[in-house]
């Protein structure tokens, strides 16, 4: 969907017009009060739930989340899935071409806030025709985009869910964040973020970042379950090189090659800038209580107790805010082995939680919804 | 004692349901499937929290509408601010608990009262038990001696100073016999569960209870 008129973002910049790629799912019911929007995290995008008929492997990221019949029902859900600005899934960033000079962004694309974004998803929300959406919900930086919704909007968004996400990135978190960074600006091919005039991507920088990104996002323990200290085809000698050797290599090696040929290294770079900057408690003198008074949703917090990249503790520091704030919010503490990455799993109890609140949203905003009966299997595992 | 509908509580929830007034914040630690906090939103028009580290009873909580905070009542208590709460409570748990002088005094901090509910360990059928050489098992305390998870069990005598030790008021205390009606003779020996409702403060001189 475009946008004509220009977006004022955070950093002072203009973005004249843009374009928001964006997927649906479900039926807007008449009352226009059971829209679901999912924010994404760093490498998602729109398409959150299902296949496309002509591309069945592409499978949405969140697919085991939201769908017919799952914990976020599009029985009963009117879900949007909305793929950010700067991001290179279809709206416009830094590969888009800028309309006055027909050249591409590239590094001219302006850097943006989770405000920034959560404002140009506010318009989506307009043109849709929703004024209020029944949940507004993220994991990780998408828990950021949601947990801004609840205080930019706040009479925009009756229940806010926000996993496995932080009030702001540690010193740590920005750390690997620049390793990133510097890995894709140092690429030889980088060409200062205009390597599309060159025909080349930046492929080497890219693929150590992702590299990075992956090592954080899973949980140690859980690595060295899959990959132990294994040598790749079943070996018992070390090669003495400097090859791949280890199952662990060539994981990291081939996830990070498959990434690099989708994503674009401009918006690795953008991304994970807008992660570094949020901390809305900052214009409060700290005050993550004070950050978050003006929320009036209903909030559902949940956190993995393997997830060293966001931890618990920064999902209890959201939980107190809300706490002191006397806003409705349900915990969920989930003692998940799997790490960051864990929220885009499988795991019973996490959707059994998200089940259970979401039949609480659909009692709240829309009881007019018909009840969804669940699939047997979700039931028994919750018990 | 206030009567409450049709026996949905536990006989000791409902007592500690009598003493919470309308429209009352309420902090219920340990609060299993939500039935208490859902009984008060509903009846009372209270709002508030549950604590529960279970997963299964978090989902429970949640299935009927109660916000609970998956948290480790031991550690999570610091997450509350002082005088959040009118009242914190906490029904039959503060015998599995490790640090119990902690959690009590956390309720302090927490609410402007507390509840507490536990079994009474100087029960009648206890002390018999011991007479005849076994460790106690009733329904309030239906475990082995090796495999219980009642860490700190206590008599209401025991009990009392605890409180008192602790600089915290008693207000209000009640006694049931085993299948849930009160006891108002002798309660040291024949209850079977004792509530107690205290807030911190110094202690009101002595009256001779």
């Amino acid at each position: 969907m475009s946008f004509e008129s220009p977006l004022a973002l955070a950093s002072g910049a203009t973005l004249r017009g843009y374009e928001l790629a964006y997927e649906t799912y479900g039926e807007l019911n008449p009352e226009r009060s059971n829209a679901v929007l999912i924010c994404h995290a760093l490498n998602a995008s729109h398409h959150v739930a299902g296949v496309y008929a002509d591309a069945p492997e592409l499978r949405g990221w969140w697919d085991n989340m939201v769908g017919p019949g799952k914990p976020v029902d599009t029985n009963r859900f009117f879900v949007i899935g909305v793929n950010n600005l700067g991001s290179c899934f279809g709206s416009t960033g830094p590969m888009t071409r800028d309309p006055l000079t027909g050249r591409r962004y590239g590094p001219d694309f302006p850097v943006l806030t989770v405000e920034d974004w959560v404002h140009s998803q506010a318009r989506l929300a307009d043109a849709l025709g929703i004024e209020r959406f029944a949940a507004v919900m993220g994991g990780s930086l998408g828990g950021m985009q949601a947990l801004a919704w609840s205080t930019l909007y706040a009479e925009r968004v009756a229940h806010c869910v926000v996993i496995a996400s932080t009030p702001q990135l540690s010193a740590q978190n920005i750390a690997f964040n620049e390793v990133a960074r510097r890995a894709i600006l140092t690429d030889p091919d980088f060409h200062d973020g205009r390597f599309y005039d060159y025909g080349v991507t930046p492929k080497r920088g890219l693929m150590v970042a992702r590299m990075i990104g992956h090592i954080t996002y899973q949980a140690g323990d859980a690595m060295a379950q899959k990959f132990g200290r294994e040598l790749i085809n079943q070996r018992e000698q070390y090669d003495y090189t400097f090859d791949i050797e280890f199952q662990i290599e060539r994981y990291l090696r081939y996830q990070s090659d498959k990434f690099s040929q989708y994503f674009d290294a401009n918006t690795y770079l953008l991304i994970t800038r807008v992660l570094d900057y949020f901390d809305p408690a900052a214009a409060f003198g700290g005050d993550l209580s004070a950050a978050t008074a003006a929320a009036t949703a209903d909030f559902l917090v949940i956190s993995f107790t393997s997830d060293w990249r966001f931890t618990s503790a920064r999902s209890r520091e959201i939980v107190q805010a809300l706490l002191a704030n006397r806003r409705r919010v349900t915990y969920g503490e989930i003692d998940a082995p799997h790490g960051h990455d864990a929220f885009l799993l499988d795991d019973a109890r996490y959707h059994a939680l998200v089940r259970a609140y979401f039949e609480r949203v659909a009692a709240r905003v829309a009881p007019s919804i018909p009840p969804a009966i669940p699939p047997r299997s979700a039931r028994g595992d919750s018990a | 004692m206030t009567r409450l509908t049709g026996g949905v509580l536990r006989p000791d929830l409902e007592q500690v349901a009598a003493w919470i007034g309308r429209d009352s914040r309420v902090l219920d630690l340990g609060c299993g499937d939500g039935a208490l906090l859902d009984w008060l939103a509903r009846e009372r028009h209270c709002s508030g929290y549950g604590v529960e580290i279970d997963d299964a009873q978090v989902l429970a909580c949640t299935s009927r509408g109660v916000d609970v905070i998956q948290q480790n009542i031991e550690q999570g208590l610091d997450m509350f601010g002082a005088n959040q709460f009118q009242f914190v409570v906490l029904s039959m748990a503060i015998m599995a608990t490790q640090h119990t002088e902690r959690v009590v005094r956390e309720m302090g901090r927490i609410g402007q009262e507390a509840i507490i509910s536990f079994p009474n360990f100087g029960h009648w059928r206890h002390l018999w038990s011991l007479a005849l050489g076994r460790m106690p098992m009733s329904r309030a305390l239906p475990f082995e001696w090796y495999n219980t998870p009642n860490l700190h069990l206590a008599t209401i005598l025991d009990f009392e100073n605890f409180l008192r030790a602790l600089g915290m008021t008693i207000v209000d205390a009640a006694f049931l016999d085993e299948r849930g009606r009160r006891v108002s003779i002798l309660p040291a020996k024949r209850a079977s569960t004792a509530i107690y409702r205290f807030r911190p403060g110094p202690t009101l001189p002595d009256i001779g209870a």
